[in-house]
């Protein structure tokens, strides 16, 4: 059963945007994002939505993978959107009982859940074209200014990607564990939850010390190859922009101008 | 000089308690003497707690001694500013698979030690495929480590190692978590680049079958070495194994009992084909 949980879902497939630099690909994502919570007016929405759906389209990442990954999300795009259409002060439309709807809430309940499903698809579609581990890459390269105020960018990138390698091993050693106890007669399914909780301590215990373990060897292991440090190390795979990374960023850059203009000129109806 | 040159090492673990008291001192290595010539197959046999692991450890500077010295390839290890220079020489493998392996794709994991020695970037790429061609395991190179069988783990551990290009490579018990499938592929990788590399290999086991291809044996016992020789000197000492808590082959074996019983073999028989030569020759 631990086997079902995926982490990072990626999806191979042989498209522009798979090839972007993980850099690109982090930087448009937070463009996007910036742009979903400045725009005003219809025309900026209908140019957000027309981009999204450009870049869903050269992805070659089938449409139902990403709503795969709005269903996660519903209730807290439901409460949003209930808080914004009940809450919002102005000249009630329609009033029942306590309850009065404005129309700038349903304005805003509207707009609020169109941001909140743009944001999802947008992010997902930066980690479903992206491994887990050009995206560490990515991260330590750009965040690398950090490391000369004391930030330990190389450190930190080294332990995520360390991470992800030991997800698998470790969710393994999880069933394994589980088994083992249950082979003794340990119950992690019946009673209520402070019961199933502290039924959870016999797999966590030796869990950790495994853990601990394996992080000990590890450490030795990465010694013996001379690791220290991120000074004076060279990447087999570095990071470099190609004319095709030069164009995104065109691309977003002009995308983002779209967005301001429409601020500024066609407000209109918000 | 040879290639690894031990000298009076001793290790000694010590136990403090919470206040920084002595607690207990247990000898791990007690005045080693070792000369390793460089190409050799070396075999470094013992029990659980003979001391073998912890001098695998010297010989890459994960521990230093507590007395005596160590050179590795003529630089001692004590020095600190030697630590990586001697690691860069002296590659090493450990026992667990699973905990040797820091990338998540094949490639860039024996990729991990020219990155960290600062290899260009070029080149890296360049001994990534040759020393996973010479472990058979090119094929495999995009793969998840996850996805690999232990032997198979292993040999990409021994790749990665070999991307160094170390003299040396210290495999500390690389068999003992492997089915005996993985066992021989491992060996086999070992002898390979011992043989056509002339990497000096140092092979740390307790398994006896192991240990009859090497071109020369250490035994340890409780922190000394207690025998050294060719594979033949040293199985044709059946009793004096047995008193260190080693077995011998089991053909070795079986040709002692014959012998005692009567027949007429010689000592330290270490094949099947040497018995049955050998059983051949009496019956004529």
């Amino acid at each position: 059963m631990l086997r079902d949980i995926t982490l990072g879902q990626y999806y191979p497939a042989d498209s522009v945007i798979h090839k972007l630099d993980p850099r690109v690909k982090l930087f448009a994502t937070l463009i996007y994002i910036i742009s979903l919570f400045c725009f005003k007016g219809i025309a900026a929405l209908l140019a957000a939505t027309a981009f999204l759906f450009a870049v869903i389209k050269t992805s070659k990442v089938p449409f139902k993978f990403m709503v795969k990954g709005l269903k996660a999300i519903m209730v807290l795009m439901l409460i949003t959107a209930l808080f914004n259409l009940f809450l919002t002060p102005g000249e009630p439309i329609v009033q029942l009982w306590i309850f009065k709807i404005t129309a700038e809430g349903a304005q805003n309940a509207v707009l609020m859940a169109i941001r909140l499903t743009y944001l999802i698809l947008g992010t997902s579609i930066m980690t479903l074209t992206t491994t887990p581990n050009q995206l560490t890459d990515g991260l330590e390269k750009s965040l690398m200014p950090l490391s000369k105020i004391g930030i330990p960018v190389h450190a930190i990138a080294m332990m995520m990607s360390i991470a992800l390698r030991f997800i698998p091993i470790l969710i393994e050693e999880t069933d394994k564990i589980m088994k083992a106890q249950m082979a003794r007669g340990a119950d992690f399914e019946s009673g209520n939850l402070i019961h199933k909780v502290k039924n959870m301590v016999p797999l966590l215990v030796p869990l950790f010390v495994s853990a601990f373990r394996r992080a000990d060897d590890l450490a030795m292991a990465m010694e013996a190859r001379c690791y220290n440090g991120g000074e004076g190390r060279t990447k087999m795979k570095p990071l470099k922009y190609v004319a095709l990374d030069h164009k995104a960023y065109a691309i977003i850059f002009a995308y983002f101008i779209v967005i301001l203009l429409c601020r500024t000129f066609l407000p209109w109806p918000m | 000089m040879g290639i690894i040159k031990a000298k009076q090492l001793v290790h000694e673990y010590i136990r403090r308690d919470e206040e920084g008291n002595v607690e207990s001192i247990q000898t791990a290595l007690d005045h080693i003497d070792l000369d390793v010539q460089p190409g050799q197959f070396i075999a470094i046999l013992g029990h659980n707690g003979s001391g073998k692991s912890t001098l695998a450890k010297h010989i890459n500077a994960l521990l230093a001694p507590t007395e005596g010295s160590l050179w590795v390839d003529g630089k001692d290890v004590t020095q600190e500013e030697n630590i990586l220079p001697v690691r860069k020489t002296a590659g090493m493998v450990f026992q667990n698979p699973d905990n040797q392996i820091i990338a998540s794709v094949v490639e860039e994991d024996v990729g991990f030690g020219p990155e960290n020695i600062g290899v260009p970037t070029d080149e890296i790429w360049q001994r990534v495929e040759e020393s996973l061609k010479s472990v058979g395991m090119l094929q495999y190179r995009h793969h998840s480590p996850n996805k690999l069988s232990g032997g198979q783990k292993q040999r990409v551990a021994i790749a990665g190692v070999m991307a160094m290009e170390p003299k040396c490579i210290v495999l500390d018990e690389p068999t003992a978590m492997l089915d005996p499938n993985g066992r021989k592929e491992v060996l086999h990788a070992a002898h390979e680049l011992n043989q056509k590399k002339g990497v000096t290999i140092l092979l740390i086991t307790h398994y006896m079958e192991e240990v009859v291809d090497a071109d020369y044996v250490y035994v340890m016992d409780k922190g000394h070495v207690v025998m050294q020789g060719t594979p033949r000197e040293i199985f044709s000492q059946v009793g004096t194994l047995k008193e260190h808590g080693l077995d011998v082959p089991q053909i070795t074996l079986l040709a002692d009992l014959l012998r005692q019983s009567g027949l007429d073999i010689p000592l330290g028989v270490l094949t099947r084909e040497e018995l049955v030569d050998a059983i051949m020759k009496i019956a004529g």
